[in-house]
């Protein structure tokens, strides 16, 4: 979830907070005296994408169709075309419509949790004096910046059954045994809440930043106006921060969803410490389980995913794309 | 407001900053407080919440000790995950630098049609090309090898910091090359001698950026080692499900350990990103 480390363009995404119009070296050079020098320039990085990004896509659009399999491989023998049976079969005779809308679930889940903390903490960073927002910067920079991994390591050995600290802590408080030997990760259910946590601990750092930096962009006079007219905080909150915040918080919406499906390293190495795999799959751990094997059906997951992936990030290329557009 | 009410409020928000504080801080604590436990103490009924039996003992079975019988020690996953990470840190500037620099400086056709592939390839991801792409890596003989990762992990880094180094390049108003070119600089010069050296800050977080997606990556490198030629991750993996009952000390050793370069180098660069992110944010 690093790739959180910036989203320089998210925060400052209202047109109101663009400088005025100024030509980025793009729009008065008419004449264009080196046609080829961006070619040029692009090239390593075009021939990178072309032959790890779109080559493997289209190489796996076209395996969806067939029936591969690793005995293909080690054979030497080309696969035939099964048309959509690959596709036909993912949806009706695995589990695979089980991982989706597990995946989904989870998804909305950790989207509605995490925006919802990041901008409460937002709101705090806003009201706090210098030296406790610097302690609390300080401390959500350290969640963002553990390794996914390591993080999860931690946290499964603080649920865990025999000496984990949540059920000393809850014997504790309870008074009782009740807790000892109990099992957070074998039950789906409080794997998934173990899971939500540990994934919304390392989030929400990213969506709270980022709101603060967008909440920095409401105009002190209109909030101080407003107030002088009689507007409580709610309504000064849903009348005049939201709409100046449309613009960050679509942004982070859309990017805490695409990363909420892609959650692959912590959902691993939680089953790997006693969940339950078929119960807890969402879908990269699904598909990284599949294993090596039927190449076709992995295939066609994959197109899928990739689908879908597109489809949520339709809107926030559109945003960003507008912004370059208004630019030139 | 009455100063009554007025400190009530006070509290309320320094006690919710110390509950955002407390939940942030303590899993990163515990951890390295369990690092410096002895075993004995660790799986205890009773936690310690001090490390008061300071040991250093965890860190060198950590340091010592193979994940898994047949599979690599810690000294070895490390210099395969520097190795790496650093010629992603190197390849990835160059590649994003020069890619950054067109999209930013230059009007041509197909300008939009990269920034949009870029975009739409940044958000969509490795993970449902995972088999695929193993496929790939094995028919080009790269299978187990630290330059399979290393183009994986090239490959997912490359379309992201373009877009940062962009930004980066933007904010370097052309008026300073072009009066460099007045005063005589050829365009090329102008550029090395005037842009290239304010976009340092740029190159530095581009690559600590670079650098902490390699070393965290899990999938692929999972998906690609084995035996000898695994990174930390998948090394961390092995460790702490090893057969034989878990060493817990050690396994949040070796967790700290993998830790610690990152958080010091995101808490180096993220104080000029936040800033970064809340001045442009005010002053637009």
């Amino acid at each position: 979830m690093s790739a959180t480390l910036t989203e320089p363009d998210a925060a400052p995404r209202s047109p109101k907070a663009r400088p005025p119009h100024r030509p980025t070296g793009v729009g008065p050079r008419k004449k264009k005296p080196l046609p080829w020098a961006p070619w040029l320039l692009l090239a390593p990085s075009l021939l990178l994408l072309g032959v790890m990004v779109l080559y493997p896509t289209i190489v796996m659009f076209i395996q969806s169709f067939t029936n591969l399999e690793i005995k293909n491989k080690m054979l030497g023998t080309s696969p035939d075309f099964v048309g959509f049976e690959n596709y036909i079969e993912v949806f009706t005779e695995s589990d695979f419509p089980a991982v989706l809308a597990r995946s989904l679930g989870l998804m909305v889940v950790l989207t509605v949790i995490i925006v919802a903390l990041g901008m409460l903490i937002g709101l705090l960073m806003t009201k706090l004096s210098r030296g406790w927002r610097l302690a609390v910067s300080i401390a959500l920079l350290l969640a963002w910046a553990m390794p996914p991994l390591s993080a999860t390591v931690v946290f499964g050995w603080i649920f865990d059954t025999d000496y984990g600290l949540v059920n000393w802590a809850l014997n504790t408080i309870t008074g009782t045994q009740d807790f000892r030997g109990h099992s957070w990760l074998i039950d789906p259910w409080s794997f998934m809440m173990v899971l939500v946590i540990i994934v919304v601990w390392q989030s929400v750092p990213f969506a709270a930043v980022t709101f603060y930096a967008g909440l920095g962009q409401v105009p002190d006079e209109v909030l101080e106006a407003s107030g002088l007219d009689g507007a409580s905080a709610w309504q000064r909150f849903r009348f005049i921060v939201l709409p100046y915040m449309r613009n960050v918080i679509t942004a982070v919406l859309v990017l805490e969803t695409i990363w909420n499906l892609r959650i692959f390293t912590q959902v691993y190495a939680l089953q790997q410490q006693g969940g339950l795999a078929s119960e807890t799959n969402i879908l990269p751990t699904y598909l990284f389980r599949q294993g090596l094997g039927e190449f076709g059906v992995t295939a066609a997951i994959g197109v899928f995913m990739v689908i879908l992936l597109m489809a949520i990030s339709y809107f926030n290329v559109r945003n960003s794309l507008k912004e370059e557009e208004e630019e030139l | 407001m009455n100063t009554q009410t007025t400190r009530a409020r006070r509290f309320g928000l320094n006690l919710f900053a110390v509950i955002v504080i407390v939940c942030s801080v303590f899993p990163v604590y515990w951890m390295v407080n369990m690092s410096f436990t002895p075993p004995n103490q660790i799986i205890s009924r009773n936690p310690s919440f001090l490390p008061l039996d300071f040991t250093w003992k965890n860190y060198v079975t950590a340091w010592t000790r193979e994940a898994a019988p047949g599979q690599t020690d810690f000294p070895h996953a490390l210099a395969s995950s520097l190795g790496v990470a650093l010629a992603v840190v190197v390849a990835c500037a160059l590649i994003a630098f020069l890619a950054s620099v067109a999209i930013a400086r230059f009007a041509f056709r197909g300008r939009v049609v990269f920034i949009v592939s870029v975009l739409v390839v940044q958000m969509v991801p490795g993970e449902a090309m995972m088999f695929t792409i193993y496929n790939m890596i094995d028919d080009w003989r790269l299978m187990n090898t630290l330059i399979g990762l290393f183009i994986v992990h090239l490959a997912a880094v490359v379309p992201f910091t373009i877009w940062m180094l962009r930004g980066f390049v933007k904010g370097v108003p052309v008026e300073l090359e072009e009066a460099a070119m007045i005063d005589g600089c050829s365009k090329g010069r102008a550029f090395w001698k005037v842009t290239f050296p304010l976009l340092a800050p740029g190159l530095v977080a581009t690559g600590i950026f670079a650098f902490i997606q390699s070393w965290n990556e899990f999938l692929m490198a999972l998906l690609l080692l084995k035996g000898y030629n695994l990174t930390l991750p998948p090394w961390l993996n092995s460790f702490q499900s090893a057969t034989e009952a878990t060493n817990w000390g050690a396994v949040m050793a070796g967790s700290t350990l993998i830790a610690l370069p990152v958080v010091v180098f995101f808490l180096f660069v993220q104080r000029r990103m936040v800033g970064g992110l809340v001045a442009g944010a005010v002053k637009g």
